[in-house]
């Protein structure tokens, strides 16, 4: 077993994925908003890790790779949109976005 | 083992506050890239080498590189001189240098004790001997195998799966972005300030 409780683990996975939430929902900033995303997917990855540690088994890390995947995949398109939104709408502002609403 | 966790956890925790905060995308994204080295130390303390070396290079390098050339494209026409001298003040860059100092001072101790100590019972008997760097690397051995053993056996279809939605991310993000300037065309009478920028952006560039 691990020499680190993986309740502390776990703690500090929560820890992060509060603030990464805190930051989708304070900032406006699409890249801003994407690094939040970012930091919301490695904090559940964190979790997944301190679970696998706590049982000796390989697949919390099998899960991380999966989701490392998933994020590599997911910050292309989303950059790639961002990209788009600010040639497009020339803001980077989320909130500017109500072209659907209006 | 256990305080260099806290020391990792409180790193990733003040870097991640940073980055939330900060009012420029690019210190925030420096931030961003301390708080994903921490993390990757405290995989390595919690008994998962491959996973960190993962972090390292995929969200601490490639992930990065990926944000950073989109705010180079997305800020390009911006006063850059301003810019170069505020990366020169100390308040940009000394907290990042203190956080990266402390996660560096924790990879020095943990490779002059050799490996992590005391993560399974096998390991404390090594790290009580002389033995300790081998018994380590051989653990960690052993895990990476065991990892790649069970991605390929019963994880194959999600290995392929991953690569399918690689694939995918790939082609969306080129469809996306393969005809931004047709699109500028276009649109130039509504997004008037994008086309002289980018031409300053070009122009500028020795």
């Amino acid at each position: 077993m691990s020499a680190v409780d993986p309740v502390y683990a776990l703690g500090l996975a929560g820890v992060l994925f509060v603030l990464g939430l805190l930051g989708v929902l304070v900032r406006r900033n699409i890249i801003f908003v994407l690094a939040s995303i970012e930091i919301m997917v490695n904090a559940a990855g964190l979790a997944f890790l301190a679970a696998g540690a706590r049982w000796g088994q390989a697949d919390g890390q099998v899960m991380f790779v999966f989701i490392l995947a998933m994020a590599a995949a997911e910050v292309a398109v989303g950059l790639a949109l961002a990209l788009r939104i600010r040639r497009r709408f020339n803001t980077l502002d989320v909130d500017d976005l109500r072209k659907l609403k209006d | 083992m256990t305080v260099l966790f806290y020391i990792a956890g409180a790193v990733a925790v003040i870097a991640t506050g940073m980055v939330i905060t900060r009012r420029k995308a690019i210190h925030a994204l420096l931030y961003l890239v301390v708080s994903f080295l921490a993390l990757a130390l405290v995989f390595y303390v919690l008994g998962a080498p491959f996973v960190a070396a993962l972090e390292v290079i995929v969200y601490a390098g490639a992930i990065m590189v990926l944000f950073l050339f989109a705010l180079m494209l997305i800020d390009a026409g911006r006063a850059e001189e301003a810019r170069e001298r505020d990366w020169m003040r100390p308040r940009a860059w000394i907290v990042p240098s203190v956080l990266s100092a402390a996660l560096l001072a924790e990879v020095v101790y943990l490779l002059a004790r050799g490996g992590v100590p005391g993560r399974t019972a096998a390991g404390a008997a090594a790290a009580g001997g002389a033995a300790g760097v081998g018994g380590a690397a051989g653990e960690a051995a052993a895990q990476v195998k065991a990892v790649g053993i069970a991605l390929f056996g019963p994880y194959l279809l999600g290995v392929e799966l991953a690569s399918i939605l690689l694939l995918a991310g790939l082609v969306a993000a080129h469809h996306l972005t393969v005809d931004l300037d047709s699109e500028d065309g276009e649109t130039a009478g509504a997004a008037d300030s994008g086309a002289p920028g980018r031409t300053r952006q070009k122009g500028g560039r020795p």
